[in-house]
């Protein structure tokens, strides 16, 4: 055989190339592996890591000595049950005052949450004497002003210059003009006559992008795209006209005088406004005592008006935003609120349910696995229960939710929705892997220690209960850890059981409704306010960090009790 | 070897006293078989009491399964099957009716391997006494695990460590805590499955040792592989060869003059 | 009642033990040694002979005692509720309500009638079963303790019992495969054959149907939505959104293995495998949220930049995820198989000069190709039934296409919306989710059995 000529030196050439794209296929395939698992892990860290911090406006709030009645003063569900909405309206009118606008009000008030005063019920009730006195404290925000402040895209960058010539507010409230003797505001208009072109422009090139395709379902929707960019133009051409500002432009807004006021026409030397925080004065103010604030992104494109972002910039600027850990989110149950929802009732739920399944199958999981391995005769009843037992593990598990649906609640007649349920169905999800798990640590421990035993007089029964079960404790541990985190994730089978139910109270008892912690991922993922996908993503790294601590837990016990015969 | 040679021989292996003591063991026709494969066919065997006796033979041949007949360890392979008799002291030991655990407390057995429990030295003495009721109080125990040392001649080696694990023992002392092991349970018979083939010369020779003064209270039947050690401490030795039982009688008969020509082959080295 | 009843059998079975041990003692007197058993294994005696007579005279009186009372208790409502299966079903559970104190309205004198008839048949019910039961735990524990002496077996008779003990814990998981059976199996069969079911299909019509509409019309003025259950849609879809998934796991998950089990180091391959496990341990429900909320707008994104009109509960989204679910199935099970083929070959081929690719290509590939086809089994039975990510990730119209952009539904993802919720369980549309469980567990059971058997002949 000649290996050295021209043709075989290819030919070998081209099989080590061969050889390397080959072994390239395998480290790609785990690559992309990695980088899926290393995606889901960042993009759910990323989403819920806001989640874990939560922000209260801290403000002095004064008790009026009404709030409850003299006898119940220190009654706490009287407390509790005072309204506080009042006070807490109050509280914030102190803290910018002079408004008049009812819908402003309305605007600053729904920056509470509605959970804003159990702080405010607690220390009262924690100390009655604060009836009547003035108190500083954390009023909670709602989810969206929260949201504001953790920068995650319900808010605006912020931008402002000062003015350069002298101006002059029409009024204090209300709709005012303010007029300005230089033209600060030419560039402004400038800028936004500009933006109005390039985004006639993006939308005409979207249209000729969809053009190409050529597909006769887009058609109108070219149309549409040409239409609303010749009329932007026509805007454009016009440089000196006043340009009214709508929603879908970076807002503009000037403030002066202690007040803020957000522009609706833009000319080029005055403006017509509606105030959002109350001016101080109508006096003239002087160059660079004014400012002009941007909101760059437009308020079409945000969740916070610009209302809102008035008060929530003034509220951080008199420092009275603070943000803190979000105990809220584990010790509370469910709720509608966002900000007040927590996981509580679920990890409660989990844990009951866990409690139930581990109380079921560890013990008949392991009784069944001495026996198959030790006791059963081989025959055609043992196959069978072999055979049914592997395949039991493969069965999918929502018909293990059919089976608790029918025998557990429609024939036995046990209560929807409750973790004795739940962690009946998962104990029988879960027993084959705990039976397998422990024939195998069963299977391991050498038989020279069976031998042993029987040789001294041992039973067969003392002989496995004294030598080789303790022996396989480590490893039938390692499986039902790994069994209890199968359980733990498991959620389609608990939906079947109606374990899907909205729980406010975290369950005390197996009978009572609970629900656990996946299924509220799975609820909350269904709702439609972002918050709740940020409080979902929290829930799942706590989900994620309960299964890798126990499967780090099942790691450990293998290494540690590792043993070579 | 010419037939006048053999029977020369034979002659004088049968001038040679039988050993006068009462027979311990009586097998009678035993086969084994696994599955459908026959592993012993009618072996017929008296064992003395109160002394050693091996058995040898080529690796396969059976010695081991025997042996295993007559604690009915071979009852734990699921495929195993024996028929024939086997009576210690006159009781059929496969009788239905006996409780072969209890068998097994007056049967001991030490195993090729050393294999003590992975627990304490005391427990892994312990242990027999208090699953068959041996002692009524811990006092009792004690004396129980003490003694049984101290006969297996490990109790001044381990005496400062008795709740250290048996385990962690040298190999000869692991094979004497067993032995320690299987007499604390006070049997009459005491098996040992080539107790010696994992241990080093010294260890052999401190085991050995101890076979003979153990005798003297126990009857003791030792599969070997080796012939020097079947040479050394047992008093009757017995020859399998492919599942049979080929010759059996005093040591010194079987090694001085076999009848049979397998026997010869296999003491003078030509198989095995 | 129950908590009674288990505190005495408590007792009871505690009380067993200790007479049965010292009585052992009494027997043996000085000789202690000569007991068969350890006095201990006297005591268990006793123990489980008043144990087993106990739970069974609970076992079968408990639930005699409640259908007695429910018997009892329907007797007390007039003839015309009687008759109607149902509404006597909803004034029997008045009725208990009423009896445990758990009835909110304002109850009528029959109703009240009825409730007391059920609290006095349940009361003296339990007493008697308590008496019956205190009444043979006695009596066995009197035979039990009298047949106690020195040479009595205790041990042999209470290992008997442990062994019964352990037998019925191994049937635990062939009664489980008879309850999924017999639940999935009734219910098919009443929505299939039940007389009284409105609205039920033909058994042609659900296998070869293709429109999917469990809606029925609750109101007369909603004629125009009628019921169809056509089977063919949904198993197109989850045929569908299976094959995305093992055309994204397949060839990701056998190069995997073929890498971990021929190519890599010692020290990669421990830093590569727990990727895997990770990835296998990720719970559905978090997948399915990053299914919906993160690769379907990606999708659509990419989509739309290619003028491609893509739904936001596409079938690529939801296969995409699943078949990176179903990765770690294939990959360990085809790392195992490849594993198991015996190293002779391989160095046959490499005697000859092959390279490594091509020795696993041409010789450790096929050795090891029924258990790779195996492991696709499986993975294809784990994609079917998956339920999460096609509940979060797939749609719910049961759209016949095979377009991977458009959404369609599967037999999970109709089987949970069917049951989850409020349902009565006597309609055809409650009945064909079982119907679908039905379809799915034999499918997936098929896959199983024949994909086991042959990956058993590799281990």
């Amino acid at each position: 055989m000649d290996l050295t000529s021209g043709a075989a030196q290819a030919r070998v050439r081209r099989r080590y190339r061969a050889e390397a794209r080959f072994r390239a296929y395998g480290l790609v395939a785990l690559a992309v592996a990695g980088v899926f698992l290393v995606a889901l892990i960042a993009d759910i860290v990323r989403k819920g890591l806001p989640a874990f911090t939560q922000h209260a406006l801290v403000l002095d709030v004064a008790v009026p000595a009404d709030l409850v009645d003299q006898q119940v003063r220190t009654d706490p569900v009287a407390i509790r049950g005072a309204d506080y909405f009042p006070v807490m309206r109050d509280a914030l009118k102190a803290a910018i005052p002079n408004i008049e606008s009812r819908s402003a009000e309305k605007t600053l008030t729904r920056l509470l949450s509605a959970g804003a005063a159990n702080r405010l019920a607690s220390m009262i009730v924690a100390d009655p004497t604060l009836i009547g006195r003035t108190v500083k404290v954390p009023l909670l925000l709602s989810a969206n002003a929260d949201l504001y402040f953790k920068g995650t895209g319900v808010g605006t960058p912020i931008t402002e210059r000062s003015g350069r010539g002298i101006a002059t507010p029409s009024g204090t409230s209300g709709e005012i003009t303010i007029l300005v003797s230089s033209n600060d505001f030419a560039e402004n208009l400038v800028a936004i006559k500009r933006g109005l072109g390039e985004r006639a422009s993006l939308l005409t090139a979207e249209a000729n992008r969809l053009q190409r395709f050529g597909s006769a379902s887009l058609a109108d929707r070219i149309k549409e795209l040409h239409e609303e960019a010749a009329a932007l133009r026509a805007r454009v051409e016009q440089p000196k006209v006043e340009e009214a500002l709508d929603s879908n432009v970076p807002s503009l807004l000037v403030a002066i005088n202690g007040g803020l006021v957000k522009i609706t026409k833009l000319g080029d030397m005055g403006i017509t406004g509606e105030v959002l925080l109350p001016l101080g004065s109508r006096a003239d103010a002087q160059p660079g005592d004014w400012k002009i604030v941007t909101y760059e992104t437009a308020e079409s494109n945000r969740k916070a008006t610009d209302q809102e972002v008035a008060f929530l910039e003034r509220f951080k600027t008199l420092g009275a935003v603070e943000a803190s850990f979000n105990t809220l989110f584990f010790v509370g149950g469910d709720s509608r609120e966002p900000e007040l929802a927590g996981i509580r009732g679920a990890l409660t739920g989990s844990a009951l349910t866990l409690l139930v399944t581990l109380v079921l199958c560890l013990p008949i999981g392991v009784l069944a696995a001495i026996y198959l391995e030790e006791f059963a005769p081989r025959n055609r009843l043992t196959d069978l229960i072999e055979v049914n037992i592997n395949n039991l593990a493969a069965v999918p598990s929502i018909v293990f939710g059919l089976l608790g649906l029918a025998m557990f609640l429609n024939f036995f007649g046990l209560p929807r929705s409750a973790p004795l349920v739940g962690g009946l169905v998962l104990g029988l999800l879960v027993l084959p892997t705990i039976i397998i798990a422990a024939r195998a640590a069963l299977k391991a421990v050498p038989p020279s220690i069976k031998e042993a035993a029987l040789g001294v007089g041992a039973s067969h029964q003392q002989a496995v209960l004294h030598h080789i079960l303790p022996l396989a404790v480590p490893g039938i541990m390692t499986g039902a850890i790994i069994g209890m985190a199968h359980a733990l994730g498991e959620t389609a089978p608990l939906l079947m059981i109606g374990m899907v139910a909205f729980i406010v109270d975290v369950p005390k008892t197996l009978t009572e409704a609970a629900t656990v912690l996946p299924v509220q991922i799975y609820l909350w993922s269904d709702l439609p306010e972002p918050a709740f996908q940020y409080k979902t993503a929290a829930a799942i790294m706590v989900l994620l960090m309960f299964l890798f601590a126990m499967n780090g837990i099942a790691i450990w016990l293998r290494k540690k009790f590792e043993r070579r015969w | 070897m010419d037939m006048a040679v053999q029977k020369a021989f034979t002659e004088e292996a049968s001038a040679i006293p039988a050993p006068s003591k009462k027979v311990k063991v009586v097998a009678r026709d035993v086969n084994v078989f696994y599955s459908e494969k026959q592993a012993l066919k009618d072996v017929s065997v008296d064992i003395p009491e109160h002394a050693v006796m091996a058995f040898i033979g080529p690796s396969g041949c059976g010695k081991s399964t025997f042996l295993r007949c007559i604690n009915r360890m071979n009852d734990t392979i699921p495929t195993c099957r024996v028929t024939g008799t086997i009576e210690i002291d006159g009781a059929d030991i496969y009788d239905p009716k006996l409780d072969v655990v209890q068998l097994r407390a007056r049967v001991g057995m030490v195993f090729q391997k050393p294999n003590p429990f992975p627990k304490s030295v005391y427990e892994n003495v312990a242990y027999g006494p208090r699953i068959h009721g041996l002692a009524r109080s811990k006092a009792e125990l004690d004396d129980i695990v003490a003694s049984s040392l101290k006969r297996a001649g490990l109790f001044d080696e381990v005496k400062d460590r008795l709740l250290d694990s048996g385990t962690g023992l040298s190999g000869g002392q692991q094979q004497r805590l067993c032995i320690a092991r299987a007499i604390a349970v006070e049997p009459e018979i005491i098996l040992m499955d080539e107790p010696c083939s994992a241990l080093d010369p010294i260890a052999t020779a401190k085991i050995e040792e101890l076979m003979e003064e153990l005798a003297e209270t126990y009857t003791i039947v030792i599969v070997t592989h080796s012939m020097q050690q079947a040479a050394r401490v047992s008093q009757r030795t017995a020859f399998f060869h492919l599942g049979e039982l080929v010759e059996e009688g005093p040591t010194e008969a079987i090694f001085n003059a076999p009848k049979d020509k397998r026997t010869q082959d296999y003491i003078t080295g030509r198989f095995g | 009642m129950a908590g009674l009843y288990f505190l005495a059998l408590a007792a009871l079975v505690a009380a067993g033990f200790f007479v049965g041990r010292s009585r052992a003692l009494a027997v043996a007197g000085d000789d202690y040694v000569g007991l068969h058993s350890l006095p201990a294994y006297h005591g268990l005696f006793v123990a489980c002979g008043i144990l087993a007579p106990m739970l069974v005279v609970y076992a079968v009186g408990a639930p005699l005692v409640a259908k007695l009372a429910e018997a009892n208790a329907s007797a007390a409502f007039p003839p015309d509720i009687q008759s109607d299966a149902l509404t006597r079903g909803s004034a029997l559970r008045d009725a208990i309500n009423l009896s445990v104190g758990q009835y909110s309205g304002q109850a009528s004198e029959t109703l009240k009638e009825a409730a007391e008839a059920y609290g006095r048949t349940i009361s003296t019910g339990s007493w008697s079963v308590l008496g019956l039961g205190l009444l043979s735990a006695l009596m066995a524990a009197g035979c039990c303790a009298a047949l106690i002496s020195k040479p009595f077996r205790a041990r042999n008779h209470v290992e008997r019992f442990v062994t019964v003990v352990l037998l019925i814990c191994a049937a635990v998981a062939v009664l489980t495969t008879v309850g999924i059976v017999l639940s999935v199996a009734t219910e098919t069969y009443r929505f299939f054959f039940d007389p009284h079911l409105r609205g039920k299909p033909g058994v042609f019509d659900f296998l070869f149907g293709t429109e999917w509409n469990p809606q029925e019309a609750l109101r007369a003025d909603q004629g125009d939505i009628r019921a169809a259950f056509g089977f063919i849609p949904l198993l197109t879809g989850t045929l569908l959104i299976t094959f995305i998934a093992i055309c994204v796991a397949g060839p990701l998950g056998l190069f995997s293995a073929i890498y971990l089990s021929e190519y890599a180091t010692h020290r990669f391959r421990a830093f590569a495998k727990p990727i895997l496990e990770v990835l296998a341990g990720i719970p559905t429900v978090v997948l399915g949220f990053f299914a919906a909320l993160t690769v379907a707008p990606h999708i659509r994104g990419w989509g739309e930049y290619f003028g491609l009109n893509v739904a936001s509960e596409s079938a690529l989204a939801a296969g995409l995820v699943m078949g990176m679910m179903v990765i770690p199935f294939i990959s360990s099970l085809s790392d195992d198989v490849i594993n198991a083929v015996p190293q002779s070959l391989r160095d046959g081929a490499y005697a000859l000069g092959s390279t490594r690719s091509e020795t696993i290509k041409r010789v450790v590939l096929p050795a090891a190709l029924p258990g790779i086809v195996s492991a696709f089994m499986l993975a294809i039975s784990r994609a079917i039934g998956e339920t999460m990510i096609v509940v979060m990730a797939a749609g719910l119209a049961a759209n016949l296409t095979f377009n991977p952009l458009e959404a369609v539904t599967t037999i999970t993802v109709q089987i949970k919306t069917i049951l989850v919720g409020d349902q009565e369980f006597d309609s055809a549309k409650t009945l064909a989710a079982f119907a679908l469980g039905f379809v799915l567990f034999f499918v997936t059971l098929l896959l199983n059995i024949i994909a086991l058997q042959v990956v058993r002949r590799y281990r």
